[in-house]
């Protein structure tokens, strides 16, 4: 039984393998409309997250499959004290493959190693949230054309932030891959993913708070959220926090192909303007998300590529 | 000094942090033991300043080994015919279970009680272990 719990689960090859089935769904949907038909998929959605949950029925409903599920622990057993263990065994009786988000860490593991069905992660408290890292490779390697070569600028909330470190922990496999993170002092990237990622990777990066300096020399900036929540003091977030906003002026200073990508939701990190940028690549991202999903569970289920 | 008598077939865990011997003995449950088990706190070591031993009367068969996130520079010593047989090192094993807890508060382990608590080896040389389900590392306080 395969499941995809941390981004890490796949192998090279099959991370390949996946993000050109994913690619191939991206230039012909309608290939696809009807390869999962009589598959049912269990959204298991222990706290909201509309969009996601919406990527995921989409990408079974675009597939002629069906979803059945919970968009919060409320409506489910879990009100009433009922285990992860327990729910997947349950659950494993309803549906194919499962997506579960969770807000406690190492919960759609717990389920994995009791179901009888694929599980994905969906989203895991702080920890993974793979189908992410997926959507995020799917939209670089689609809209620039290749995964190698590249330098991606990490900018924002990167201590924190587990759509950056999953990231870094995809792109480390790829050759020629740089990093330059851009974050205050208080949101630096942690000490671990260095000594334990980047380094034995020997993967080249470096470490810089101001976001105008290296915008030439990235082919990728991945923007995030700035929390207030995240500083200890109120004074030094509005220090902070607009040196991290995106606008018209800095991405004058940027190639003229770089992408900019978000993992949304935005606050005010982007703003508004650049929305017309044809750089600007955080909305077709949603749309690769949903093909990234179609591609997963085509996998997991073990569905043939239709003719 | 105080002077506690040699064992005369037993087992000597030596080295063990000054203040650590309780814990090892809870780990160990060595009340359950009916011979005689000595802890010796805060005895004068040149190459720990202070540190604790446990000695028992008796020679049982454990595997040790989890007990090195505890007390990395722990000592075992096999005492047969009042002398020393065999010193062992702790070496760091691949998986711990039940020996330490995540304290993750964010963890699936912090709201269902009944997951034994598990950790993997992540990095030797630093002998890190990190929570198989939340893979949040494990901080020794010594």
């Amino acid at each position: 039984m395969r499941h995809l719990i941390s981004p890490e689960d796949l192998s090279f090859e099959e991370l390949n393998t996946l993000l050109d089935l994913a690619n191939d769904i991206a230039h012909d949907p309608k290939k696809y409309s009807n390869c999962c038909h009589g598959k049912k998929i269990a959204t298991l959605f222990y706290e909201p997250s509309t969009r996601t949950r919406l990527s995921f029925e989409a990408a079974m409903l675009n597939m002629g499959g069906s979803v059945l599920g919970f968009s919060s622990a409320d409506s489910s057993s879990a009100s009433k004290g009922e285990s992860v263990a327990d729910t997947i065994r349950v659950v494993s009786c309803y549906a194919d493959i499962c997506a579960m988000r969770h807000p406690k860490e190492g919960a759609p593991y717990v389920a994995s190693i009791n179901s009888r069905i694929p599980v994905i992660n969906a989203g895991d408290g702080g920890h993974n949230h793979p189908t992410q890292t997926l959507t995020d490779l799917l939209t670089i390697k689609s809209l620039h054309g290749s995964l190698e070569n590249i330098t991606i600028g990490c900018c924002g909330d990167l201590k924190f932030g587990r759509t950056v470190h999953s990231l870094i922990h995809a792109m480390v496999q790829f050759p020629n891959v740089k990093f330059v993170f851009i974050a205050p002092d208080e949101l630096k990237i942690p000490t671990y993913l260095k000594e334990e990622v980047l380094d034995p990777h020997g993967i080249e990066y470096k470490e810089v708070k101001s976001l105008e300096d290296v915008m030439p020399e990235l082919d990728v900036l991945y923007m995030t959220r700035v929390q207030k929540e995240r500083f200890f003091n109120e004074e030094d977030y509005i220090r902070l926090k607009d040196s991290y906003i995106l606008d018209t002026e800095k991405m004058k200073l940027a190639k003229e192909d770089m992408l900019v990508l978000h993992p949304l939701p935005r606050v005010n990190e982007i703003s508004v303007e650049v929305d017309n940028d044809p750089r600007a690549a955080y909305f077709k991202q949603v749309q690769f998300g949903v093909y990234a999903r179609m591609a997963l569970i085509m996998t997991l289920l073990g569905v043939e590529k239709p003719e | 000094m105080l002077n506690i008598g040699g064992l005369n077939e037993g087992i000597v865990l030596d080295h063990i942090h000054a203040g650590g011997a309780m814990e090892i003995y809870n780990y160990l449950n060595l009340e359950k033991l009916d011979c005689s088990v000595a802890i010796i706190k805060n005895a004068k070591s040149n190459k720990m300043g202070r540190k604790d031993i446990i000695k028992i009367d008796q020679l049982i068969d454990i595997d040790f080994n989890m007990l090195a996130v505890l007390e990395p520079n722990m000592t075992i010593n096999y005492i047969k015919n009042g002398e020393r047989v065999e010193k062992k090192q702790l070496a760091l094993p691949e998986k711990i279970y039940g020996i330490i807890k995540c304290k993750n508060p964010r963890c699936i382990t912090s709201i269902e009680q009944e997951l034994p608590h598990r950790f993997k080896l992540t990095n030797r040389e630093k002998a890190i272990y990190r929570c198989e389900y939340c893979e949040q590392s494990f901080k020794n306080k010594k």
